[in-house]
C-alpha cells in the first residue's frame, strides 16, 4: 500500500490525523481508516503539521467533533472540509 | 508471535525477579541528600536517590513517603540498601520495611554523629553491600514473572495511533499468561471514564476507579480550577504535537490497555498489588516522573513509554522502555527512542508486529540492555505530595 498522508481511527470520525511531515495546501490525500483499513481521498485546504487533524467534511460552531468514535469536544469556529482543525476551532467540554 | 520464553534475571531472597543489580543509597528525607551523595560518590556502583521531601509530613501523606521510600527500597531491581536519615526513628521504620524482603538494608542517621562520620560508616558498610551484590549470577527466569507498568508522556495524535496501542497488544498477549501490568494517570482519564470504567473485571474494581476519579475531580480539579486546565492538560507539548482537547488525550492514553485485558484492582499511589497477577490502575498523576516513581515503588520492574513529541524521562532504579511513532521525534531526537513503530503510521507494520518488537525489547532490557533513557543519564525520582507539609 502506499504511504497515506492522513489516518482516521474509525468510520464514524469527521476528523483525521496528518501522519507526514510537510503536508502542503491543496494535496490530493491518500487517507486510510486504521480499524477496516478502507481508504479514500480529501484535498487538504491548508498547509497542516503533521500530527494535527483535518476536517473530513464542513463543521459548524455546536457541532461534536468525533474521533476514535467517541466525543472529543466542540466546535467553537467553523472549520471547512479539508481544513486544519485544532484549539482555535475546537474545545474541550470538561473543565 | 513471539517468543517470550525465557529471560536472564536476578532472583531476589523474596522471590521476586528484578533486571537490575542496584546498590541503593536512599535519603530518608531531604537533608540527609548530602550525605547519601557522597557515599555514592566515595563507594563505586553504588546510586544516590535524591529528593525532595520527608520532613514534618503528616497524616496520609506521611504514609505515601513511607511507602515510597519503602517500596523504592524493596523493588527487586535493588539488590541491597543503605538508608541515611537525619534522626534514628523514621529511617529505622524505612529500614524495617524494605528488610522484610530479606534483602541487606542497614539504616545510618546523623545526627549526634554528623555528616562525616555518618558518610564514612555508611561507606564501609556500603562497599561490602557492592562485594555481595556483584557476585550475584543472573538466572534463568520466566519472562511471565516480570511486572511490566506503563505510562506515556509528551503524547501527540501518533501516540494514539502507534505506540500506545503498540503497549496494549503488548499486555493483550501478555497479561493472560501471567505478568503484572498497571497503568494510571487519573487527571488524563478525562473524557474516557466511561470506556476506562468500563474495563474493569468486576463490578468492584469499576466502582473503585470512579470513586478515585471523582475524587480527584472533586477535590483538586474542583477547588483549583482556572478557566479549564488547557494550559496543563493538555501540555503545550501535547498541543504543539496536534492534540487538542482532554478527551482526545484520554482516549490516546487508554490505548494502553489494549483491547482485551481488563483491570482487576485499582491502587493507591504506590500501593503493591496483592490480588495476584493482571493488569492494575494506580491513582498517580499524569505527571512522567513522579508516575514512573509510583509504580517502580509498587514493585514494577521494567517500564514502557510511549511517546509522541519525545518525552525524555528515566528512573533510578527501573528501565524506561520508549516507544515512538513519530517520525518527526525518531528523525529530530533518536538517542531517546528504543522502539521505533513509526511504520504503523505508513502502514508498513501492524499493530500485531509492533506488539511483537516491544516484546523482544523487554527481552533485552530484562537481559540487561541498557535503555536511552539509562544512557543518557536519567535517573527522575520524584515523590508525590499529597498535602503541605505541617
Amino acid at each position: 500500500m502506499a504511504i497515506p498522508q492522513l489516518l482516521v481511527h474509525n468510520r464514524r470520525d469527521n476528523v483525521g490525523v496528518v501522519v507526514i511531515e510537510g503536508l502542503e495546501s491543496g494535496t490530493d490525500m491518500l487517507c486510510v481508516v486504521t480499524e477496516d483499513n478502507s481508504d479514500f481521498r480529501l484535498t487538504s485546504t491548508d498547509t497542516i503539521p503533521i500530527g494535527h487533524k483535518v476536517a473530513l467534511k464542513n463543521l459548524i460552531e455546536g457541532d461534536t467533533v468525533i474521533k476514535y468514535g467517541v466525543d472529543i469536544g466542540r466546535v467553537v469556529a467553523p472549520a471547512s472540509k479539508g481544513g486544519h482543525v485544532h484549539t482555535h476551532n475546537l474545545k474541550t467540554k470538561r473543565w | 508471535m513471539v517468543n517470550f520464553g525465557k529471560i536472564h534475571a536476578y532472583r531476589r531472597e523474596n522471590g521476586r525477579i528484578g533486571v537490575r543489580n542496584h546498590v541503593v543509597i536512599l535519603p530518608v528525607d531531604d537533608i540527609s541528600n548530602a550525605a547519601c551523595e557522597a557515599v555514592a560518590a566515595h563507594i563505586q556502583g553504588t546510586l544516590a536517590i535524591p529528593h525532595a521531601y520527608g520532613r514534618l509530613q503528616f497524616g496520609p501523606d506521611l504514609d505515601l513517603h513511607f511507602r515510597t521510600m519503602i517500596g523504592t527500597g524493596a523493588n527487586p531491581n535493588v539488590a541491597a540498601c543503605i538508608v541515611i536519615g537525619i534522626e534514628p526513628e523514621w529511617t529505622q521504620k524505612i529500614v524495617d520495611g524494605i528488610a522484610k524482603t530479606g534483602k541487606p538494608v542497614e539504616g545510618f542517621w546523623i545526627e549526634q554523629h554528623g555528616d562525616i562520620a555518618t558518610v564514612a560508616a555508611a561507606s564501609r558498610k556500603a562497599k561490602e553491600f557492592v562485594h555481595w551484590a556483584s557476585e550475584l549470577p543472573r538466572e534463568e527466569c520466566e519472562f511471565t514473572e516480570l511486572w511490566v507498568s506503563t505510562k506515556c508522556g509528551e503524547s501527540d495524535t501518533t501516540t494514539g495511533l502507534g505506540s500506545c496501542p503498540t503497549v496494549g497488544n503488548f499486555y493483550d498477549k501478555l497479561i493472560p499468561k501471567g505478568i503484572y501490568g498497571v497503568f494510571g494517570e487519573t487527571s488524563e482519564i478525562t473524557g474516557a471514564e466511561h470506556i476506562c470504567e468500563a474495563r474493569a473485571e468486576n463490578p468492584q474494581a469499576a466502582k473503585k476507579f470512579m470513586a478515585t476519579f471523582q475524587a480527584y475531580q472533586d477535590e483538586v480539579i474542583e477547588p483549583n480550577k482556572v478557566d479549564d486546565l488547557s494550559d496543563s492538560q493538555p501540555t503545550k507539548g501535547n498541543i504543539e504535537g496536534g492534540l487538542s482537547t482532554i478527551e482526545e488525550k484520554a482516549l490516546g492514553n487508554l490505548e494502553k490497555i489494549g483491547r482485551t485485558c481488563r483491570y482487576i484492582d485499582v491502587l493507591e499511589p504506590a500501593e503493591a498489588p496483592t490480588k495476584g497477577a493482571g493488569l492494575y490502575f494506580m491513582d498517580t498523576s499524569s505527571a512522567a516522573a513522579e508516575s514512573i516513581t509510583l509504580m517502580a515503588a509498587a514493585g514494577y520492574v521494567v517500564h514502557t513509554f510511549p511517546t509522541g513529541q519525545g518525552n525524555v524521562v528515566g528512573n533510578p532504579i527501573v528501565p524506561v522502555v520508549k516507544i515512538s511513532a513519530n517520525p518527526r521525534t525518531l528523525r529530530t531526537m533518536p538517542e531517546h527512542i528504543d522502539v521505533d513503530v513509526t511504520g504503523i503510521l505508513k502502514r508498513q507494520m501492524t499493530i500485531d508486529e509492533a506488539g511483537d518488537e516491544l516484546t523482544k525489547m523487554i527481552t533485552r532490557t530484562a537481559n540487561g540492555r541498557a535503555t536511552a533513557a539509562e544512557t543518557l543519564g536519567h535517573r527522575e525520582f520524584v515523590l508525590t505530595k499529597l498535602y503541605r507539609s505541617a
